[in-house]
């Protein structure tokens, strides 16, 4: 066994410093998870507002699905992408497997249903008080999505954060798809299971710590945001 | 020109196997300010909602027959019972509705001063519309409705929650409104406001239309025996 209070202090140690090793699997994680949350908003959101707009068969069932999409575990939309984007598979002319896209793809898999599932919680309720309102002054579905989406965007960066957080947390898909390849793939979450597995638990403790500060950093952000500008009352 | 007359015909809606509204026949025509008057759950917010297209009959057709129907939705606005406040500013919730029926933004900020001013919200402008007072949010759903310049409002109740003068205010912005040829549907659960404001009285009672006739007549003498009660005082549900 390491000694783990030594551990912690050159965790500390490489953190204070910042340890180029360290800031350039931080910055990669950044990279891919910003990427994918910033995708997967650009779909989920609007999806969200949708479902929770339009009226269309099947859409209870539409509904059931996202909400049973946000549970799949990392590992299985991992293996899935793998076999859409290796070298047999139908996406594997993109020659992206083993890179930080084929990451992100995976991520954004991952968090897409997260945002739209949560979002349209979030703007379901909104619609019922806006509907009559809005049908009222003459909007069509598509300028009620757009109003819902602004009117709500406080709240709806909650989502987004949430979907952010999966996201960079996740090791499955990262590491399946990515293969964890130094200064190409590798990630906070990937090192740590790598560095722990290898017993050098001062990086990787010193990622963990990190890992902690981005997400509570994160979401102090977000209740900043919706609590210094979002309208009272 | 006008989308009006309004035309109910056999008009009726159920909800649960309850018939709310029932088999209403009703042409609303141009030029008399319509109010609706009725003791509570009457029917006449639901009423309202099927002349305004918000809720379609499960039996019978709502039809505009004026030479204009075909641009009816763009020319009707309502002010709902229980005002809905889109969250942004006092400003933005009028801009909201002006900005939909496609005006240009010189247009918009004239009109904006404009009903800002008459219904004294202006020195709130730029605060949230959620935290107005009733009465206030009361008034920015009229100031809101105001500013389309609507051939057709209809007013749901609109001085529920408002101080008398507010109510005076009021009052004199629908007569305004409908001294500037708008047509004017409303309800109200007060008696005094519907003698002062009521050229033609429909008098619902459990989702039928138990009259309709001219003001002068119906306060004068109602013919039925619902409305004689309503207006002793005697009548509740
Ligand atoms: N969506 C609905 N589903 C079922 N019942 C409804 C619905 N909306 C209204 N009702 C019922 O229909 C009746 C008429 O409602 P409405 O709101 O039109 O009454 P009202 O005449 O406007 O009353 P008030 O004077 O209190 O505003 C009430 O009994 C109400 O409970
Ligand atoms: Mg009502």
């Amino acid at each position: 066994m390491t000694d783990i209070p030594a551990a912690f202090l050159t965790a500390l140690r490489l953190i204070v410093t910042l340890d180029p090793q360290l800031a350039g699997i931080v910055g990669r994680s950044l990279y891919v998870s910003l990427s994918a949350v910033v995708i997967a908003g650009a779909i989920g959101l609007p999806l969200g507002a949708a479902i929770a707009v339009y009226r269309f068969p099947g859409r209870r069932a539409a509904i059931v699905l996202l909400n049973g999409l946000m549970a799949l575990p990392a590992v299985f939309i991992g293996l899935t992408v793998y076999l859409l984007v290796s070298r047999a598979g139908p996406l594997g002319f993109l020659g992206i497997l083993f890179t930080p896209a084929a990451m992100i793809l995976a991520q954004c898999l991952l968090i897409t249903p997260i945002i739209a599932a949560l979002s349209h919680q979030v703007l379901r309720a909104l619609y019922e008080s806006y509907r009559e309102q809005l049908c009222s002054l003459g909007a069509r579905p598509r300028q009620i999505v757009w109003t819902l989406l602004w009117d709500a965007r406080f709240g709806l960066t909650t989502v987004v954060m949430a979907g952010f957080g999966r996201a960079v947390a996740e090791v499955g898909a990262a590491i399946i798809v990515g293969g964890n390849i130094d200064r190409v793939t590798r990630v906070m979450t990937t090192t740590i299971a790598l560095e722990t597995s290898k017993g050098n638990l001062s990086l990787a403790l010193a990622l963990g710590v990190v890992l902690v500060l981005v997400a509570v950093g994160v979401n102090a952000l977000a209740a900043l945001l919706s609590g210094a500008t979002a309208p009272r009352g | 020109m006008s989308i009006l007359p309004l035309m109910l015909d056999g008009v009726s809606l159920r909800r649960d196997g309850r018939v709310l509204i029932d088999d209403v026949s009703l042409t609303i025509a141009a030029g008399p300010k319509t109010v609706i008057l009725g003791p509570n759950g009457a029917g006449k917010s639901l009423l309202l909602r099927l002349c305004h297209g918000l809720i379609g009959p499960s039996a019978g057709r709502v039809r505009w027959s004026g030479p204009e129907a075909g641009s009816a939705r763009r020319r009707q606005a309502m002010v709902f019972q229980k005002p809905v406040m889109l969250r942004r500013s006092v400003r933005a919730n009028i801009a909201y509705g002006l900005r939909l029926h496609g005006h240009a933004a010189a247009v918009r900020a004239a009109r904006i001063d404009r009903v800002l001013a008459r219904t004294g919200l202006a020195a709130l402008a730029e605060r949230p519309a959620a935290v107005l007072s009733g009465g206030e949010q009361q008034r920015l759903a009229l100031a809101r409705a105001w500013a389309l310049e609507p051939d057709v409002l209809f007013l749901d109740e609109p001085t529920a929650n408002l101080d008398p003068g507010a109510t005076g205010a009021v009052e004199a912005i629908v007569a305004e409104m409908h001294g500037g040829g708008a047509k004017i549907v409303m309800t109200t659960h007060d008696l005094a406001q519907a003698r002062r404001l009521a050229d033609e009285v429909v008098f619902l009672q459990r989702g039928r239309v138990a009259e309709h006739a001219p003001a002068a007549d119906f306060f004068a003498a109602p013919a039925s025996e619902a409305a004689a009660a309503f207006l002793a005082g005697r009548l509740f549900w």
